[in-house]
């Protein structure tokens, strides 16, 4: 897609609103007050998963198909707790079977490959069809492994992990530190904004230093990032001083943090000060939205979607909402607990233009705890709403924990991180 | 990009026009009325309560209803909830989270919350 409208559609969009018609909006106002509501949602993740799941709770009407093809989906929250031997894959694993037998959302377990937005139409790997009044597409995200020499999807699947989408790579970089000789370099790439979930790549270098404090005391991790700064610095750097003094390396992009090539049979990085060998190489790329939303038309010139953020429906494409980390939702991080919100209020945007009536304005919120250590975590908070321009954060609200919060204070945000974790996973499949 | 950015800014400035048109005219229910075939019965409410409401489900369960550490909010009255969000918002309850998220809304809205979970329990 470019990153510039036709003609075409910058009319279709100023006639809308020119039009006086507020449902006009949000596009196929032939379908207020329709008969015929059947949903489809592309993504069993934390936004596709909620939306499938709320809509049904909202309006039991409506028919919703879930096009997921894994039959387990493993979370990439809680995944770090995985590498630092806190939790199994088995605690991170959920399925369909709830949203299947108990809200009764159709689950395909398949692959959708194309989308034709004037029939209405999803076509799925088998070659099956599916037909909508309206879609939701939760994709989550792609890698841009070209953006770093040498790397690649081959790369990732045997030598370099990015462990970025939980499951598989999950475990293999997890066996990867198991392996590993104490005294060992532990490599982690992270990417420059936006991506998803920004504190993880610090959660997850404070959960590997966990893991290597106990059992391989002699190690060293070095941070080679795309940034100069980033999510809740403060904070971790604090915190890795405390619990893992002298094990942790982090280096700013102009310090030399940026990877530009990667050499998988001598596993050594490159950055502009020089090459390095690592012994467990972790590179988590420069990310865009998932492929089908791309496939689809549904981003712009950034790869990400734009979106109405009433009812986040796409500005590309009327008819088909999209959420979580494929979107562009102004102030909101690519998180989680952001995907569900977004899939919450997509879904009772779309109740409501089913029954012909105009979205209630959209309120959005997100929460991403970061466990530095067991009975340490930190969180950052954020209430949102619609302003002109898009959706803006509420002066006054949200932010951080307080840098001089008492271990009292730490040690209760790490267990309300496992509450959270435990309610968002049944709120979400359960 | 540039064009591109214009025109997006056009269409949110449009909708927030729109919003403000209409939004004195939304009824009071909610959602479609709930069937007898219903997964979840669902008490009516304003659609404003239920859109600022759905987020809490994250840390405190579907309905409100916490498996965890993460105190249950449904099966509470209107008014204990209404007390607790005020006093998280001023400082006077203390709490990890709850005080930065409650300063992201109107003394109103936090009403409309309370109200959405006290009657959710009030119909289960």
């Amino acid at each position: 897609m470019s990153n510039t409208l036709s003609r075409r559609d910058f009319n279709k969009l100023l006639l809308s609103g020119v039009a006086g018609s507020a449902l006009g909006l949000f596009g196929r106002s032939n379908n207020a007050f329709a008969s015929s509501k059947r949903v489809v949602v592309i993504g069993g993740g934390f936004g596709g998963a909620a939306a499938a799941k709320y809509l049904r709770k909202l309006d039991p009407s409506i028919k919703v198909t879930l096009v997921e093809p894994k039959a387990v989906f493993y979370t990439c929250p809680f995944s770090n707790w995985v590498l630092g031997g806190l939790k199994t894959m088995q605690d991170i694993a959920h399925n369909y079977e709830v949203l299947q037998n108990k809200y009764q959302v159709t689950v395909v377990a398949d692959v959708a490959t194309a989308l034709d937005v004037n029939k209405n139409q999803v076509t799925l790997k088998s070659g099956k069809v599916l037909g909508y009044d309206r879609l939701i597409v939760a994709p989550g995200i792609d890698f841009k492994y070209d953006a770093i020499e040498g790397y690649s999807e081959s790369v990732a699947n045997s030598v370099m992990p990015h462990a970025w989408q939980a499951g598989a790579q999950t475990t293999l970089l997890h066996k990867q530190l198991l392996d590993m000789k104490d005294g060992g370099k532990v490599f982690i790439a992270a990417p420059a904004n936006p991506f998803r979930c920004p504190p993880g790549p610090y959660e997850r270098v404070s959960m590997i230093a966990h893991y290597l404090k106990e059992k391989k005391p002699l190690s060293k991790i070095v941070i080679f990032d795309a940034k100069d700064s980033f999510s809740k610095q403060g904070l971790f750097k604090k915190g890795w001083e405390r619990f893992y003094p002298g094990m942790i390396e982090w280096r700013a992009a102009s310090m030399g943090g940026k990877i530009t090539k990667v050499d998988a049979a001598t596993m050594m990085v490159t950055t502009e000060f020089g090459a390095e060998k690592g012994d467990v190489i972790n590179i988590i790329p420069a990310q865009k939205a998932g492929k089908i939303a791309v496939d689809a038309g549904l981003t712009d010139g950034t790869g990400w979607c734009p979106i109405n953020p009433v009812s986040f429906e796409s500005t590309l494409h009327p008819g088909v909402h999209v959420i979580g980390d494929a979107t562009i939702a102004g102030a909101m991080p690519k998180s989680g607990f952001a995907a569900s919100s977004q899939g919450k209020v997509a879904a009772a945007a779309i109740v409501r233009l089913f029954q012909g009536k105009v979205p209630a304005p959209p309120s959005l919120v997100n929460t991403c705890y970061s466990l530095l250590a067991p009975n340490y975590a930190i969180s950052v908070a954020g209430v949102y709403k619609l302003a002109v321009g898009g959706i803006v954060e509420i002066k006054g609200s949200g932010g951080l924990t307080p840098i001089d919060a008492s271990d009292d204070h730490l040690h209760q945000e790490a267990m309300f991180a496992e509450g959270w974790y435990q309610n968002i996973s049944l709120d979400t499949w359960g | 990009m540039v064009v591109n950015k214009k025109i997006r800014l056009i269409a949110s400035a449009l909708c927030l026009t729109a919003i403000a048109a209409v939004s004195t005219m939304l009824p009071s229910d909610c959602n479609a009325k709930a069937t007898k075939k219903a997964v979840t019965k669902q008490a009516e409410c304003s659609p404003r309560g239920e859109i600022l409401s759905l987020s809490c489900a994250s840390c405190h369960g579907t309905d409100g209803k916490s498996a965890g550490i993460i105190p249950s909010i449904n099966g509470r009255s209107v008014e204990y909830l209404e007390t607790a969000l005020k006093d998280f918002k001023a400082g006077a309850r203390p709490s990890t989270v709850m005080a930065r998220h409650t300063k992201g809304y109107t003394d109103e809205e936090l009403r409309l919350i309370a109200e959405y979970f006290g009657t959710l329990s009030n119909n289960k």
